[in-house]
């Protein structure tokens, strides 16, 4: 019974040819680090998870963000451990991705016919780091606060168009409500769907190009 | 290797991914189910009893106002509500009491009772109830509401019970 459903479903969807084609193909012999993309993604879609679970208590305005913060923490039954999970996979996020860039760079996996992926792959690490910008803000607590106003005054310190950088990014001259708005709209929305993009483009074309084989002693 | 009962490595792999998934499944996921409903599992305010003025004060025949606020938490966000009323002594007997609630039963003003009109009088729209409560004059569709549960407490209090809210 199952089996004829299946069968059924397999033959207008290509479940098989999925199955072989994405989880099933062949990779070369590689070691431990090929695997950080894959974690990069796993906690890609952690992140993603734990944060959409956030947002059901958290608050973006300047007089409850904190509270909601708090109130997730000691109110929530296991909000500590959704956003402890979503904090420290932040941090985590952004360690993996960067290692798994120091490995394509070591075993030279950018060169020809993957320089895309590379290039895509810079991409995803600055949404990344971007995702820690614009989420750090988002607790509105001293350090937060802080953070913020030193970061958006780096990015001002552009020549020229600093002033207009800093404004944009701030929503304004100064940090207040639209600055948390317009953090909290790219945190959740711009940049995890920027995100979500290039990483479909990324898997793409690792399976087009399938892996590059581990570097040997002429090469 | 290939052929026999044991498991290949594939296989052992392919299990092992099955129910290191799950169990972090599992571990993430119950959790969340609590996080999730955990608001409706909470009880909401409480009932208590509330005091409105020493007995003793309250002089027979003359409606005694009284006012509280009871502050309702929902969430990270907290709400006070002003409550108040008339106490009316009919006799010395604390049990021959009648305490009204000075919510005006058109839109909610707030009722005073006024020593002239021997009435309460509603700023809003003119009602009028006399001092048992009962319309005189105005919109209001029934008598002001009574808080029927009360009790003289060991130090001569007269507490009256709120629910939650
Ligand atoms: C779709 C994806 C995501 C959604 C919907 C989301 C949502 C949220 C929300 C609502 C908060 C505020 C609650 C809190 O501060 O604890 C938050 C905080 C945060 N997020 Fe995300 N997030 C996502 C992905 C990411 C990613 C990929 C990263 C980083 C690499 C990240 C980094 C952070 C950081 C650093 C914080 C501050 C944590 C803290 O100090 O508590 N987020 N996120
Ligand atoms: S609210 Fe009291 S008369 Fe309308």
């Amino acid at each position: 019974m199952w089996k004829k459903v299946y069968e059924w479903l397999d033959e207008r969807l290509g479940l098989n040819d999925m199955y072989t084609n994405l989880l099933d193909r062949p990779e070369p012999t590689g070691n431990w680090w090929n695997t950080l993309g894959s974690a990069s993604l796993f906690l890609f879609v952690m992140q993603g998870l734990t944060g959409i679970f956030l947002t059901v208590y958290y608050t973006p305005s300047p007089d409850h963000a904190y509270d909601s913060v708090q109130y997730i923490m000691e109110g929530v039954a296991f909000g500590w451990l959704i956003r402890g999970i979503h904090h420290w996979g932040a941090t985590l996020m952004v360690l993996v991705v960067f290692i798994h860039m120091l490995r394509v760079f070591f075993t030279a996996s950018f060169k020809y016919p993957r320089e895309l992926t590379w290039l895509i792959g810079i991409g995803l690490l600055l949404m990344t780091l971007g995702m820690g910008f614009t989420g750090y803000l988002l607790p509105w607590n001293q350090r937060a606060f802080w953070a913020t106003t030193v970061g958006t005054q780096i990015a001002g310190s552009v020549p020229f168009v600093g002033e207009f950088i800093l404004k944009a990014l701030r929503g304004g001259p100064d940090l207040s409500a639209l600055t948390l708005q317009r953090f909290f709209s790219a945190h959740i929305w711009m940049l995890p769907a920027l995100l979500a993009g290039l990483i479909g483009i990324h898997l793409y074309l690792i399976i087009k190009h399938g892996e590059s084989h581990f570097p040997s002693k002429e090469d | 290797m290939s052929g026999s009962n044991e498991l290949s490595r594939r296989d052992f792999i392919k299990v092992t991914t099955g129910i290191v998934g799950g169990l972090i499944g599992a571990a993430i996921g119950l959790p969340t189910i609590s996080y999730l409903i955990d608001p409706a599992l909470q009880e909401g305010g409480k009932d208590v009893w509330v005091s409105i003025g020493k007995f003793e004060d309250m002089q027979v025949g003359v409606p005694y106002p009284f006012s509280f606020t009871r502050v309702q938490v929902n969430g990270w966000e907290r709400t006070s509500n002003s409550f108040g009323g008339y106490a009316l002594r009919r006799s010395d007997d604390p049990k021959d009491l009648l305490i009204l609630n000075s919510r005006c039963t058109h839109l909610a003003c707030s009722v005073n009772w006024s020593e002239e009109a021997q009435a309460y009088l509603c700023p809003c729209h003119d009602a009028k109830f006399g001092i048992e409560g009962q319309v005189l004059d105005g919109p209001p569709p029934r008598p002001l509401d009574v808080y029927n549960e009360f009790r003289l407490s060991a130090d001569g209090l007269v507490e009256i019970f709120s629910k939650a809210g």
